[in-house]
């Protein structure tokens, strides 16, 4: 059944989690989230599904703790500050292999900041975030139809893997109404058995789940094993997309919000005669390095865009490895780039 | 020290032939624990273990284990068991209750992680009504930090970081987390009791026993204060710091019902 609807990222990404069978949501207000907690309240009651408004971030993210070990499909959401809080409990969350959906619509910091668009907690939410080694899967979603689509990705893919999975997206992209197409038989949630699950030990041996590992050399091994997973992620979930990559000169690379705006931007250019193509990661762990490397054959020049003060731009330079040259350009604290902004560096390059 | 396996008074089991029989609980794993000489913990995971099997819930419980002393419990429960980080326990023990709503779901929890950095989840846990059992066992020092000060640490009580004693004027009032919680309606059953002696002991099972059928029957969050010794990090013996809760501690810390309803 096709069902266009207009919603925000916000709602998208609640539906999204509906559609996976997400049946347990905890979260605690904060600007610009607040239509994903308020629709989840609705939903999780109409779909037998738990919704529990948190005293705080840290006491949601561990509410999830506890939904995930005992085998339900489990979110919770927030935005920058409020993510802050809960990387204690991400870092227990990796490191007990659980899977659960976090969202992040990020906004202007460091600190209060403010609640305008930005981009950044990307190494937050990329390089790790909490203690410890771990990865989080991170899905950028770029409106409110991939807002549906990769919330209910990420359900599958934080059961397939036993790993936490990150939605990144940001307060122009959770507020901005788009029309959207909800089809159910599209997202039918892949369920797997959880054996590993705290349910009772009835006719098994008792579960433990636990990050706590003190034997000499035990929780060396349990990294080893980790990275064994991150590494197994990186090469089967890595996604993004490429837009006149070929014979392009200058290459822009952008993510969520800012990648519509970069296309723009190269549309502009490509009216203009000038040779300009587009990466937009989707994952933004793993990094799609090598969509970044291909497009060294012909980009002289990459041009990273980011709401940030320049955090993927990293990611990117390691992927290009020197084969050619950077350049990055940034707004931060809720600036948001303009289209012709960005065609102007781009011309500037030229 | 062993777990006990037959001659204790702490695990003596009223049976219907009047004579106590000795037995080691079927939750309870047969194996050493770490805890060290005199401390309380072992005979409080008993009686926690003993109550489960009375009620014959062991396939259905799930425990959350804390950050303290009691960090390792898993190892020493035979049944499902979660990790929590420090003081978030009652909002994992949340998280499980509400997606499995039959299954039997305790925290265990000390001084640190609930009355200092666990303040928070344990107020709001109580005060949502979850149905859930909370065995808080005060000892009113860091037993696995090295003997630092407690929420409930008493005035004048040397810790590491109270060289000199608790001063009231520097580091506060120890804190009365029944008391505290007894003004919440969510809050239906508290109980403050002791395993300083056999008779509080018994005393404490039964608490603890209450507390758990106060959750399989579905009325609400309960809560037994456990007082406990530990002669380490109070820098006494065994029998020195069973007399010190005698004496000392139950006198601030009443024994006794907080709360029933």
């Amino acid at each position: 059944m096709k069902n266009k609807v207009l919603m925000c990222g916000n709602e998208a990404c609640g539906e999204g989690a509906v559609l996976a069978g997400c049946k347990f949501y905890a979260g605690y207000p904060i600007t610009p989230q607040n239509e994903l907690t308020a629709y989840m309240a609705k939903r999780m009651l109409e779909t037998g599904g738990v919704f529990i408004q948190a005293e705080s971030e840290l006491a949601a993210i561990n509410m999830v703790f506890g939904a995930a070990a005992a085998g339900v499909r489990a979110m919770t959401s927030s935005s920058s500050p409020g993510m802050s809080l809960k990387q204690e409990g991400i870092s227990y969350l990796a490191g007990c292999e659980l899977p659960c959906v976090l969202v992040n619509m990020q906004r202007g910091g460091p600190g209060l900041g403010n609640i305008a668009p930005a981009q950044g907690d990307y190494f937050q939410a990329v390089k790790g975030g909490g203690h410890g080694d771990y990865k989080l899967i991170v899905l950028a979603p770029s409106s409110a139809q991939e807002f549906l689509d990769y919330t209910a990705l990420a359900f599958d893919l934080a059961d397939k893997y036993r790993n936490p999975v990150i939605i990144l997206g940001d307060g122009l992209l959770g507020q901005m109404m788009e029309p959207i197409v909800i089809q159910a038989a599209d997202h039918k949630p892949e369920i797997i058995d959880k054996p590993w699950a705290l349910t009772g030990c009835k006719g098994r041996k008792p579960n433990i789940i636990k990050s706590l590992i003190l034997a000499e050399g035990a929780l060396e091994e349990h990294n080893k094993k980790l990275q064994e997973k991150f590494r197994s992620i990186a090469l089967t979930e890595t996604r993004s997309e490429s837009l006149n990559i070929k014979d392009s000169e200058i290459v822009l690379v952008a993510y969520g919000s800012v990648a519509r705006i970069a296309k723009a931007s190269m549309q502009m250019a490509r009216s203009k005669g000038l040779k300009v193509g587009l990466i937009r990661p989707i994952t933004l762990w793993p990094f799609p390095d090598e969509a970044i490397r291909n497009a060294c054959l012909s980009a002289r020049k990459f041009l990273v865009v980011e709401m940030s003060a320049g955090q993927m731009v990293e990611d990117v330079r390691l992927a290009v490895n020197g084969r050619t040259g950077v350049e990055f350009h940034g707004r931060m604290g809720g600036g948001i780039p303009s289209e012709e902004e960005i065609l102007q560096k781009v011309e500037a390059l030229i | 020290m062993k777990t006990p396996k037959k001659k204790s008074l702490q695990g003596a089991i009223a049976t219907k032939s009047s004579r106590p029989t000795f037995a080691q609980p079927m939750s309870l794993r047969d194996v050493e624990n770490h805890y060290c000489a005199g401390c309380g913990h072992g005979i409080v995971h008993r009686l926690v273990c003993e109550a489960i099997d009375e009620f014959g819930i062991r396939e259905r419980v799930i425990g959350i284990a804390p950050v303290g002393c009691a960090v390792i419990a898993y190892d020493y429960w035979d049944f499902d068991v979660a990790e929590a980080a420090h003081g978030r326990t009652p909002a994992v023990a949340t998280g499980i209750k509400r997606v499995r709503p039959d299954d039997i779901v305790f925290t265990y929890q000390g001084d640190g992680d609930l009355a200092a950095i666990g303040t928070a989840e344990i107020i709001h846990t109580a005060n949502r009504g979850e149905n859930i059992t909370v065995i808080f066992v005060n000892n009113g020092v860091y037993g696995m930090t090295g003997g630092q000060m407690a929420p409930t640490t008493l005035a004048g009580q040397k810790t590491s970081t109270t060289v000199h004693g608790r001063s009231l004027r520097r580091e506060g009032y120890p804190i009365k987390m029944l008391e505290m919680l007894a003004v919440l309606p969510g809050a239906k059953y508290l109980e403050r009791v002791s395993v300083h002696s056999a008779h509080e002991v018994l005393r404490a099972k039964r608490a603890i026993t209450k507390a758990f059928r106060m959750q399989i029957e579905g009325k609400g969050f309960s809560m037994v204060e456990v007082l406990s010794m530990c002669p380490t990090y109070w820098d006494m013996t065994p029998i020195q710091a069973a007399d010190r809760i005698k004496n000392e501690v139950s006198t601030f810390y009443p024994l006794g019902v907080i709360k029933s309803c």
